[in-house]
């Protein structure tokens, strides 16, 4: 018998042969998995859907805190009050990113009160840990957070604690502040949020 | 009549091997004949599915997989549809237990040394089940969109937001959408009554198939193929399964199905272990809950997940919790290779064994129990500790396992 020697002058061919089928076969098993998994994607629907809102703060009185949604998410819209504002100050040495520096906001709230309008806090009410809704806690020295907490917010899944310009503090579970959405002012009073320019939706 | 019957099988036998497998996989299959109340929680982790699956069937006929729809449904299956709140407690009575069970059977297998050559194959696709196991969980848990549903999933997808560069591709991929909706509850409706249940089937199949291929291990550890009659070829210390072990299953299925049942009628809810207050409010995307937790059977690793609170090297706080929180569970893949005892079974295994696995136990309790509690400062040390704990029974056990000090292994197995 001449099997083994024919095996091996076969060999070359054969696993030529092999080798193409093969790559073909994955190229089509790549090509028939795209739609499959580009299906999965957001549709066009969702993508659509996202459009600017538009708030009235006129009635907002300082200390209060608005929620407000946008494309599904928590949007808080909060008042601060003087009070309030200087207390940010106090905290920079207890916070991971007291100056902002990482982009979590557009750059006309990279500032220190993290805002527009000093007194007019706009973030989204989104935990930067695993996307719970945190807290408004505004009760200086509560017992469960201890005795020098200024006011902020506080995330009840994991702990996560952010100051009241959405700053998040040392040694928590989220790694970065608050995201500062994109807004601007249509006029003194009305806010939009979700889009810079001032042609409103 | 007996010669039509007899005639039947041998036509079925030519063309479909049944007496052979019912020989091979139960009538002619030896195990170990000193298994123990352990033992009964395969054959409980089998009921268990089979339960999910037809009480599934049922649930789907009436349940609307639609964010608007989803919660009323349920609700709608509990007030309305004949024996509904029967079928829709046996389902989710039946996802705790079936931990329950999947917990003590894993437990079984880390006290006897079951994943020990040669069943590591076994053991993986034991692990492969669990992890099935854990994804129909959580997406069946999705599914009544109440408030726990809702926030629960936030996090698990968040999860996946962690990976660096594809992370938000990737959870936008995963939710179908910028944001949990509709899209993501309809595609997790369809992972949770096609893809997976298909999945852990097979799988089951395969690890029963992979099981009868090595044997069954035993309390002893030691291999009953290696002390074969040699008239017969039959493992001295082996039994038929059936009828031997069938029976003895039977038993501890009527001894389960009382627990079971006292649940249902009791307490399905378990106090809020079992089914989540916060999850007969339905889904508010603008409001979590206070208090979130996962159900029980995640809490310790829930624990681990917010344990992470510092920032290690270039990877930030929240990845690492993600990556430990994953480790957790991937970690007992290795115990195969991990384990250098030269015998199996903590019958003969010593004392830094002995303790390792109180020790593991403990802190699987402890960081369980930690997972339901709001995190306070003392709660998350507590956790970082145990999370320590939890991983050194892994880590170091090439180490204590080897220079244990180990009893002789008998011949023949033991009471």
């Amino acid at each position: 018998m001449t099997d083994s020697s024919d095996n091996r002058k076969m060999s070359g061919r054969r696993r030529f042969l092999l080798v193409t089928t093969s790559v073909a076969g994955a190229v089509a098993g790549v090509g028939i998995a795209t739609p499959f998994v580009r299906s999965m994607m957001p549709s066009e629907r969702a993508k659509a859907a996202g459009a600017p809102v538009e708030v009235d703060i006129g009635k907002l009185e300082p200390g209060m805190l608005l929620t407000v949604e946008w494309r599904g998410r928590v949007v808080w819209v909060l008042k601060r009050t003087p009070e309030m504002l200087q207390n940010l100050e106090k905290l920079n040495a207890q916070l991971a990113d007291p100056d902002s520096k990482r982009e979590q906001q557009p750059d006309y709230a990279q500032n220190p009160v993290r805002s527009i309008k000093p007194e007019v806090l706009v973030v989204e009410g989104v935990c930067t840990h695993l996307g719970c809704s945190p807290v408004y806690r505004k009760d200086i020295a509560p017992a469960d957070l201890g005795a020098d907490w200024l006011g902020g917010f506080f995330c009840p899944c994991h702990g996560s604690k952010f100051d009241l310009a959405g700053r998040v503090y040392k040694a928590v579970p989220a790694p970065t502040n608050l995201v500062v959405p994109p807004h601007t002012y249509l006029s003194d009073s009305r806010l939009l949020i979700g889009s810079e320019s001032k042609e409103s939706a | 009549m007996s010669k039509q019957k007899k005639s039947l099988l041998e036509w079925i036998d030519e063309r479909f091997p049944l007496t052979a497998t019912w020989k091979a996989h139960l009538s002619e299959y030896y195990a170990p004949k000193n298994f123990n109340f352990w033992y009964y929680f395969g054959s409980l982790a089998l009921l268990v599915l089979v339960n999910q699956l037809l009480t599934g069937i049922f649930l789907t006929m009436n349940y609307k997989p639609d964010a608007g729809m989803a919660f009323a449904s349920v609700e709608y299956i509990m007030r309305d549809v004949d024996f509904g709140w029967l079928i829709r407690y046996m389902h989710s009575t039946g996802a705790s237990m079936f931990f329950v069970v999947v917990y003590l059977h894993m437990f079984r297998g880390m006290m006897y040394g079951s994943y020990r050559k040669p069943r590591e194959l076994l053991w993986l696709i034991g692990m492969a089940i669990f992890f099935v196991l854990m994804s129909l969980a959580f997406t069946g848990y999705i599914l009544p969109w109440g408030q726990m549903s809702y926030w629960g999933a936030q996090v698990i997808v968040s999860m996946f937001g962690a990976i660096p560069f594809i992370g938000d591709t990737l959870s936008n991929w995963i939710l179908g959408d910028f944001m949990l909706s509709d899209a993501a509850l309809n595609r997790f409706f369809a992972y949770h009554v096609v893809t997976l249940p298909v999945l852990i089937v097979v799988l089951v199949f395969v690890h029963i198939i992979a099981l009868h291929e090595v044997g069954s291990n035993n309390p002893d550890g030691i291999e009953i193929k290696a002390n074969k009659d040699p008239k017969t070829g039959i493992p001295v210390d082996g039994i038929p399964f059936h009828p031997y072990y069938t029976v003895k299953d039977i038993f501890g299925v009527i001894g389960f199905l009382i627990v079971f049942c006292g649940i249902i009628f009791f307490a399905p809810e378990m106090g809020g272990y079992f089914l989540e207050d916060n999850n007969f409010i339905p889904a508010n995307t603008l409001q979590t809950p206070d208090h979130i937790a996962p159900v029980w059977y995640f809490t310790p690793y829930y624990s681990m997940l917010r344990a992470v609170t510092v920032n290690f090297l270039w990877i930030d706080a929240k990845l690492w919790g993600v990556i430990l929180m994953a480790a957790a569970v991937v970690i007992f893949c290795f115990l195969p290779w991990l384990d250098r005892s030269p015998v199996k079974s903590i019958r003969y295994k010593g004392p830094y064994f002995k303790t390792a696995l109180t020790l593991f136990v403990i802190s699987f309790f402890v960081l369980g129990w930690l997972g339901t509690q709001a995190p306070t400062p003392l709660y998350t040390l507590l956790a970082q500790i145990f999370t320590v704990i939890y991983f050194a029974f892994f880590l170091l056990m090439p180490w204590y396992s080897k220079i244990d000090k180990t009893k002789p292994e008998p011949k023949n197995v033991t009471k």
